[in-house]
């Protein structure tokens, strides 16, 4: 592992020897290429990536945890707003057309296609609220300090499994096609949930750019360990004090 | 030279990044089941390959869109929507479909087919160059999803009854499906196996 800081890469028996010496919990493979490193002490915009294949491992944020709670809050209040209120307004000739999100959902409802209408839904709306749900099922018990709540391990796994399929970034290029389609048919206005869903893709970015999991693995470790009685909490990433700025 | 996981006896997890000894069997830190390497890995990749290039063969040939006017009514292929859209002079959002609807998914095809033909027989490019070409494939296969979604905004929008209606394809229920397997073709792939000789 490195840090951009460093010029010199450890020579290669010294980082034999560094492997060889840690113990179990401070090494971390990189999951893309299996090459073991020591994990080294970051602190906040401080980054390790691998040095076989430069993957990014490590990449903690100060005040993590209150930030990606309340990103994650912010992008489902916005998915709500998204999928309740009116999405785009056709109007042509005196006729009106209105589409929500929901509607786009159901637009393969009617006969055999009735299973597209699910996979969409699940894709735009129930995967990527799902998984913001499990980051907070994981984080919000652990944001006074406290131990993260049953199976908040599982859930974190799961929430990191579905990140591929939570698509809302991907629909929102989708409508901006359909717009440019449209436009020579008809005018359309765009409606409240049209910018709510813009923000919410917005904020999701945000939201997985300051999202560390290796510090969030290493908290629930820790806190779960600390829960039962062992370990000191000393590796605990998300209990250290912001640095630097002080309010 | 790396020492890796495996040659340090070890068996890393790749969900967290965690590292047991060889004989652990699940992470107990994230819950993950362990392998040092997945021995089903191709045979998973080839089998989802396969599945989404079958389905890719009637996403291209039935129809993705009907539109239906007062006076005509028309089926477009994802490659007909394409020119259409080029016809209309709108050659930024023609090619955006064209890329995400038959280059990705076309070249996609070609990359995974490429890694596994490429770990199983070994070596026609550099390891780095097949690990940014499964780090690549990875991030951008998602995006082909775009035109399912344009699909089903417009199904939804344009329903002036009687005057103009626009209607989902069977194209789009078979193009979604080639892009998920195709998506779980490359999530099955063990990059960690392109570097190990």
């Amino acid at each position: 592992m490195r840090r951009p800081a460093d010029t010199a890469p450890l020579p290669d028996r010294a980082k034999m020897a560094a492997v060889a010496g840690a113990p179990l919990e401070r090494l971390r493979a990189c999951p893309h290429c299996d090459a073991l490193h020591v994990l080294p002490d970051l602190g906040p915009r401080e980054r390790a990536s691998c040095s076989r294949c430069h993957a990014l491992l490590v990449a903690p944020r100060s005040r993590a945890l209150s930030r990606i709670i309340a990103l994650a809050l912010t992008a489902l209040i916005l998915m709500a707003a998204a999928v309740m209120m009116p999405f785009l307004d056709l109007t042509e000739a005196g006729m009106h057309s209105r589409a929500s999100v929901m509607d786009a959902v159901m637009a393969f409802s009617r006969g055999a296609m009735a299973p597209l209408s699910i996979a969409v839904g699940a894709l735009i709306v129930v995967i990527p609220a799902l998984r913001l749900a499990l980051v907070l099922y994981v984080l919000a018990p652990m944001l006074g300090g406290g131990a993260p709540w049953p199976r908040a391990g599982q859930a974190f796994r799961l929430a990191n499994a579905l990140k591929p399929w939570s698509m809302a970034e991907i629909f929102m290029i989708g409508v901006a096609v359909a717009l440019v389609k449209v436009a020579g048919l008809a005018s359309v206005t765009p409606g409240p949930a049209f910018w709510a869903f813009c923000g919410l893709v917005l904020v999701t970015v945000l939201h997985d750019n300051v999202m560390d999991n290796e510090s969030i693995w290493q908290a629930i470790e820790t806190r779960e360990k600390a829960a039962r009685g062992e370990g000191d909490g000393k590796t605990d990433p998300l209990a250290a004090p912001p640095r630097g700025v002080r309010a | 030279m790396t020492v890796t996981a495996r040659q340090a006896g070890l068996v890393a997890c790749t969900r967290c990044g965690r590292v047991w000894p060889a004989d652990v069997h699940t992470c107990a830190r994230c819950g993950a089941p362990l392998s040092s390497r997945d021995p089903g890995a191709l045979q998973r990749v080839w089998a989802w390959w396969i599945a989404g290039l079958v389905v890719y063969i009637p996403a291209n040939v039935y129809p993705m869109l009907i539109t239906r006017t007062l006076n005509y009514s028309s089926e477009a292929t994802i490659l007909g929507g394409v020119i259409e859209l080029l016809s209309h002079g709108d050659v930024l959002v023609a090619l955006v479909v064209f890329v995400a609807s038959i280059l990705i998914p076309v070249g996609k095809f070609i990359a995974i087919g490429f890694l596994a033909l490429s770990v199983e027989k070994r070596r026609w490019m550099s390891e780095h160059g097949q690990h940014r070409l499964h780090a690549v494939v990875e991030f951008i296969g998602r995006w082909s999803m775009i035109d399912v979604f344009v699909v089903a905004i417009l199904a939804s929008l344009v329903r002036f009854d009687a005057v103009a209606t626009i209607n989902p394809g069977i194209a789009a229920v078979s193009f979604a499906l080639s892009v998920a397997f195709t998506m779980l073709a490359a999530q099955s792939f063990d990059p960690r196996t392109i570097w190990d000789d």
